[in-house]
């Protein structure tokens, strides 16, 4: 028999209707079905989830954090992409 | 990446922690804040798992159906506590087999609470009210951790722990002002439970080798004194409360401090139970140890079934 340890797997819960789901952690489990249940059992004991999402965690590609600077850098320069960035003037309402 | 030497990475390492910038599982961290935490929160999670032993003990001699329900509930919560920690480990790159075999060697730790036996119903009362006291007092700071998934964990035990404490206080109060031999019940689990309780916090600041450290890396925001002293602070008043007597002849008020004065911890026995040499060390390794070979047929079953289903589906 395979001695072979269940896949991580990343849990997102939707706490409730119109809301989005958020990850709140992780866990192992031999199939993506009994993934969803042990969430269930370990993330929502005190009713706080209406839904849960199972992603296995090597599914996952994320950012680098070491180039995280350079990632987000075009943003920083294009504040007149805020609205703070604009005069109105005095006077002006519902803008 | 540019190149950089190890000492600029450190410095700006040092300089986030200062900044009150969270640590992630992908960015950079110096090997030793990597290996302190894999080696603190894998200490915790065994602390939580083995937790579930001395209660599950009383599961079935609970005095009532809400009594039961109730401790059931508590016990649960100490799995996903372990649970929620044993995921934040792994996020540090620490194998999970690993981690659990070690515990079973005898190699890492947990905390020396609960090699102390449960003989009484009243236990389960003293456990929940000091155990459970004591763990959210070192557990309110973590939640401020620098590293990110396990404060995030703290924050969940925290808000389930506080049930555990006042459940544990309840029955403490119900056998303090019931029979005398119930009182007397209360009172001697008290005896046995108060200083074990304060060892919780673990050696003396002078003794605590790897303290500074974790301090200036902030993975700990208060000292092992710091934080005894404040559970004794709390904790005196409520014993007064339910009329029981801390077994502790030095313990007085000291007005100029604002706190209690308390006596000298037998640190010899604190060193004793660390070491392996406590009452219940052997059958508490013991018991999750045969957990694990009892339960292998059912990992193994999950997993023989889940690569059936694969394999349909690819069909």
């Amino acid at each position: 028999m395979t001695k072979k340890e269940w896949p991580l797997y990343e849990v997102f819960i939707r706490s409730k209707q119109g809301l989005s789901h958020k990850h709140v952690g992780s866990l192992r489990a031999a199939d993506e079905t009994m993934a969803v249940e042990n969430a269930r059992d370990v993330y929502t004991r005190r009713s706080e989830g209406v839904s849960i999402w199972v992603v296995e965690s090597k599914n996952i590609f994320a950012s680098d954090p070491s180039e995280a600077d350079s990632l987000f850098e075009p943003a920083d320069s294009k504040v007149y992409r805020h609205p703070t960035f604009y005069d109105v003037p005095d006077g002006i309402s519902h803008m | 990446m540019k190149e950089i030497n190890i000492e600029e990475l450190e410095k700006r390492f040092q300089e986030k922690i200062d900044a009150d910038i969270r640590i992630e599982p992908k960015d950079w961290m110096p090997d030793a804040y990597r290996k302190t935490l894999i080696r603190q929160i894998s200490q915790h999670a065994h602390s939580e798992i083995v937790g579930m032993l001395p209660e599950g003990n009383w599961i079935t001699r609970a005095p009532n159906l809400r009594r039961k329900a109730v401790l059931l509930a508590k016990v649960q919560d100490e799995a996903g506590h372990g649970l929620y920690l044993y995921s934040a480990a792994e996020t540090l790159g620490a194998d999970r087999e690993e981690t659990i075999d070690d515990l079973h060697s005898g190699k890492a730790k947990y905390s020396s609470i609960f090699n102390y036996p449960t003989l009484t119903w009243a236990d389960m009362g003293t456990i929940g009210w000091l155990v459970d006291g004591a763990a959210i007092m070192n557990q309110v700071p973590l939640c401020r951790c620098s590293y990110g998934p396990y404060a995030r964990a703290m924050v969940r035990v925290c808000k389930e722990e506080s049930f555990h404490q006042r459940q544990g206080f309840e029955i403490v109060t119900k056998l303090a002002q019931g029979t005398p031999e119930q009182k007397a019940m209360a009172q001697d689990s008290l005896n046995r439970f108060w200083w074990p309780a304060l060892m919780m916090f673990g050696p003396s600041d002078a003794d605590s080798q790897h303290s500074e450290q974790s301090m200036k890396w902030k993975i700990k925001r208060n000292s092992n004194d710091e934080l005894r002293q404040m559970f004794v602070d709390v904790t005196v008043p409520q014993a007064e409360l339910v009329g029981l007597t801390i077994p502790d002849p030095d313990l007085k008020w000291n007005e100029e401090k604002g706190s209690y004065d308390f006596g000298e911890i037998n640190w010899d026995e604190f060193w004793q139970v660390v070491s392996g040499n406590g009452i219940c060390n052997k059958e508490r390794v013991e018991a999750r140890r045969k957990a694990k070979e009892n339960g292998s047929w059912v990992r193994e079953a999950a997993n023989a079934y889940a690569a059936k289903k694969a394999q349909r589906k690819a069909s």
